[in-house]
């Protein structure tokens, strides 16, 4: 049988790949030896053409369905792993069928969570993870995703500024809609709140989690920031018809959220005392859009939160309050952003992307001066922070040498 | 002890107009595994999910025994869900993967236990419960998952496809495990899914839906014996029913050349043409021009006998099937394995009389 592959970006490479080989056979020297999350297939990571890719084997028609998937998920714009290719048709060099395989990019700067508990850790990270993946649940349900299998394992985080950012990995099991009813975004989260206590207790177990609080307290959360978050995104709200204001507040609210409005529904009651508004529904990403727009700059809601913050203090500081923004945002990229990006030495980059380590330079700068009590100019902390700092960061782009574990689910003989 | 009652259940999801479970009646006796099945998109994870009161219910009503569970939320149904996909933990032992569900749930330590090691028996997984997933077999590893679902021991359990991601022989392994554990433990079980195989090789009794509307409910032999319509008919079964529209005559109908004698009642009000379903194993075959000509495409060999995959010769027969794989639809006999034809061979079939299957080509509604 011939090889069948799909792919909308085709690649030679591809085919140099040994796909006769079950790929748990598959030579060290193809690999890139990064963590992954729990698995039950067979996923393994090569480097292909310069990036690196995720192979999963799995089989046919759920790796086609699995990579269709995807494709409609980034259509719509919704944080998960970019579909690269399905390889069906495989067969051993004595001629047995093998399944087949689902090729994703991988997601550079990407940290699965037990890669993130093997690291020392902040105190808070199971809840900032938890906050992360409420926001990637809320998102997919809005554009009507059910997910069926929502796990940290099945999640990728992206460190944003303080928190995190996460991105959908398995979608194995998904299903698209025009919209979910309650009932399903229900199901979704009862899964989640279970899959999470048990990836956490299976941390404990393991020693890995310093968390204080105990791993159902924490699961718990995701149903509660869940309903918080699309409250605020969702819900009507009544107000009294000399209260307009209220209707702006509530955009700005939500632009709070980082997440923008699209239309409001406003409908006044029968005698036009009240009026019920409901914002439709919106699309997250405000500050990195605006960012985006004023600078160019690609980068996640958190952290272009945090470069628009340090543009505002530009901004004030050059007494520029006058001047369009546009033109204030061009100069703070040439002054400062970009002559930092420059900075960064070669050896470095690989530890942390640029905006977050401006935001952890930002950080750091904010530490020298409480201790100094005045405050540091830029070039001292950034000197500061290269020499004692980032030297003792791990490299993130592809985190090397932490446990994973794969519990393949195989016909193996019964003992 | 629990009987389910699916009664005119209805549910239209937001922003549709028609139904995705429409009016849907099902008895589901005390300890009985029923399977729901149908293709992709018929409703029945819908229907499942009412059940778990994870769906509104627009019209009718759910019981669980003797009480009205309609607006009861998930939580006071004593029904347990199973996901379609069970991680295991690589540093928990066998034990705590099976009960930590219990421990979300709330449940005392000493009853985790307990539950636990009864479970364990069951599954005999007992020698290694102290042990890490790592250590045990792939089919052990999965009898902990399902040992995850037992220690709930809830009224009813509900099961999604939860075989949809196994490979090909763990999926027949768990299949008959999973069947033959439910008997052993005697809990009714609501079993989902799109494969009539497992269907039919698992359920006490099948319902069929399509379009979100119930089919048939019947045992697997029956099912397959006694099709109740055309989409019946063309769902269940491995090879699929052939399905010929063919003219009614005094007698009966005439099947190619070969008239089959049908008794007069059952064909009133049928019109001129009816459809004849015959499965592959039901097919005579002769080679002396009695019966619908076919021309043989493709044979498959299986040992003791071969499937033939033929066209009717007469281009205006076409076979009826169910959805879109109608077109270019083989006709398939079943023929003895040491008397095969050839590729291209004529060859003349018509349907064993008593297996016999006619249907009303406008309703699609069984005769007789
Ligand atoms: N594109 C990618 N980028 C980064 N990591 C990836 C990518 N694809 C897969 N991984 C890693 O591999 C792990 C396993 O992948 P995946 O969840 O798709 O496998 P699976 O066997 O389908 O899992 P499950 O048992 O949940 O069904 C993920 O947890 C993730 O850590
Ligand atoms: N949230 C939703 N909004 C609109 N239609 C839906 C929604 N969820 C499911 N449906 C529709 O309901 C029907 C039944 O779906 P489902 O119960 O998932 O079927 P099955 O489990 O048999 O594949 C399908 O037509 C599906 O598209
Ligand atoms: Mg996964
Ligand atoms: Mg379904």
């Amino acid at each position: 049988m011939a090889l069948e592959i799909t792919t909308s970006a085709p690649d030679a490479a591809l085919l140099d790949l040994p796909w006769h080989i079950p790929l748990a056979e598959w030579p060290d020297d193809l690999l890139a030896a990064l963590p992954r999350g729990i698995s039950r297939h067979v996923v393994r990571f090569v480097r292909l053409s310069g990036r690196v890719v995720a192979v999963k084997e799995i089989k046919a028609d759920i790796a086609r369905r699995e990579y269709q998937l995807l494709r409609n998920l980034r259509r719509l714009e919704l944080p998960c792993v970019e579909p690269y290719a399905v390889v069906a048709g495989r067969e051993s060099a004595t001629g047995e069928p093998l399944d087949a395989c689902l090729i994703t990019v991988h997601l550079p700067f990407s940290l699965p969570y037990r890669a993130l508990f093997s690291q020392s850790l902040r105190k808070g990270t199971a809840i900032r993870l938890i906050d992360a993946l409420a926001v990637l649940l809320v998102r997919l349900h809005l554009d009507g995703f059910w997910w069926g299998d929502v796990s940290l394992s099945n999640t990728l985080f992206r460190r944003d500024a303080g928190a995190f950012a996460a991105y959908l990995v398995d979608a194995e099991t998904g299903e698209l809609h025009a919209g979910l009813s309650r009932g399903q975004r229900e199901h979704d989260l009862d899964i989640a709140r279970v899959n999470i206590a048990g990836e956490l207790m299976d941390l404990e177990a393991g020693g890995l989690l310093q968390e204080e609080r105990d791993p159902i307290e924490v699961s718990e959360r995701i149903v509660e920031r869940y309903h918080a978050l699309w409250e605020a995104l969702t819900g009507p709200e009544r107000v009294a018809a000399g209260e307009r204001w209220r209707v702006d507040e509530r955009i700005r609210r939500l632009n709070r959220l980082g997440f923008d409005v699209d239309e409001l529904t406003m409908t006044t009651d029968i005698d036009g005392t009240t009026v019920t508004i409901a914002p439709k529904v919106v699309d997250s990403g405000h500050h990195s859009r605006r960012l985006l727009r004023l600078t160019g700059l690609d980068v996640r809601e958190n952290q272009a939160r945090r470069l628009l913050n340090d543009l505002d203090s530009y901004r004030a500081a050059t007494d520029r309050g006058a001047d369009d923004e546009e033109l204030v945002a061009h100069d703070w990229v040439e002054q400062i952003y970009a002559p930092f990006v420059r900075s960064i030495p070669a050896p470095l980059r690989a530890k942390l992307e640029p905006a977050q380590l401006f935001h952890e330079l930002l950080e750091h700068r904010w530490y020298l001066a409480e201790r100094a009590q005045h405050d540091i100019p830029i070039g001292e902390a950034w000197a500061d922070y290269l020499a004692k700092i980032l030297p003792t960061k791990p490299d993130e782009r592809a985190v090397v040498g932490t446990d994973t574990v794969e519990m393949p689910v195989l016909a193996l003989p019964d003992a | 002890m629990a009987t389910v009652k699916f009664d005119n259940s209805t549910r239209i999801y937001p922003g549709n107009d028609t139904p995705s479970v429409d009016k849907l009646n099902i008895d589901i006796a005390d300890g009985e595994f029923l399977v729901l099945v149908g293709p992709s998109g018929s409703g029945k994870s819908t229907a499942l999910r009412m059940l778990a009161g994870l769906e509104e219910v627009n019209g009718g009503k759910i019981w669980i025994g003797d009480r009205d569970v309609t607006d009861l939320s998930p939580k006071d149904r004593d029904v347990a869900m199973v996901f379609q996909n069970y991680a295991l933990y690589p540093h928990m032992t066998v034990a705590d993967n099976m009960g930590f569900a219990l421990k979300i749930a709330g449940v005392d330590k000493g009853e985790i236990r307990k539950r636990v090691e009864d479970a364990a028996k069951i599954l005999d997984l007992t020698a290694y419960l102290q042990r890490k997933p790592k250590a045990l077999s792939g089919g052990q590893r999965q009898r902990v998952a399902m040992g995850r679902a037992i220690v709930r021991s809830p009224q009813v359990f509900l099961m999604d496809e939860p075989l949809s991601n196994l490979d090909a022989k763990l999926r027949v392994q768990t299949r008959t495990q999973i069947a033959s554990l439910q008997r052993r433990l005697g809990v009714t079980t609501v079993y989902v899914t799109h494969d009539q195989v497992e269907a039919m090789t698992m359920g006490d009794r099948i319902a069929l839906l399509n379009f979100g509307v119930l089919q048939q409910i019947a045992t697997p032999r029956e099912m397959y014996d006694r099709p109740a319509n055309l989409f019946v008919a063309g769902f269940i079964g491995s090879p699929a029913m052939n399905l010929v529209a063919v003219p009614v005559t005094a007698s009966g109908v005439k099947f190619g050349n070969h008239v089959l004698e049908i008794p007069r009642s059952e064909l009133a009000g049928a019109g001129s043409q009816v459809i004849v379903g015959v499965r592959p194993e039901d097919v005579e075959v002769t080679s002396n021009n009695d019966g619908l000509e076919i021309i043989v495409d493709v044979v498959e060999e299986l040992g003791a006998d071969a499937y033939v995959y033929g066209t009717p010769s007469d281009p205006s027969i076409t076979l009826e099937g169910a959805g879109d794989d109608a077109l270019g639809k083989p006709f398939i006999a079943r023929v003895d394995g040491r008397r095969v034809p050839a590729k291209g061979e004529k060859i003349y079939v018509y349907p064993n009389p008593d297996h016999i299957h006619v249907f009303n080509k406008e309703t699609g509604e069984r005769l007789g």
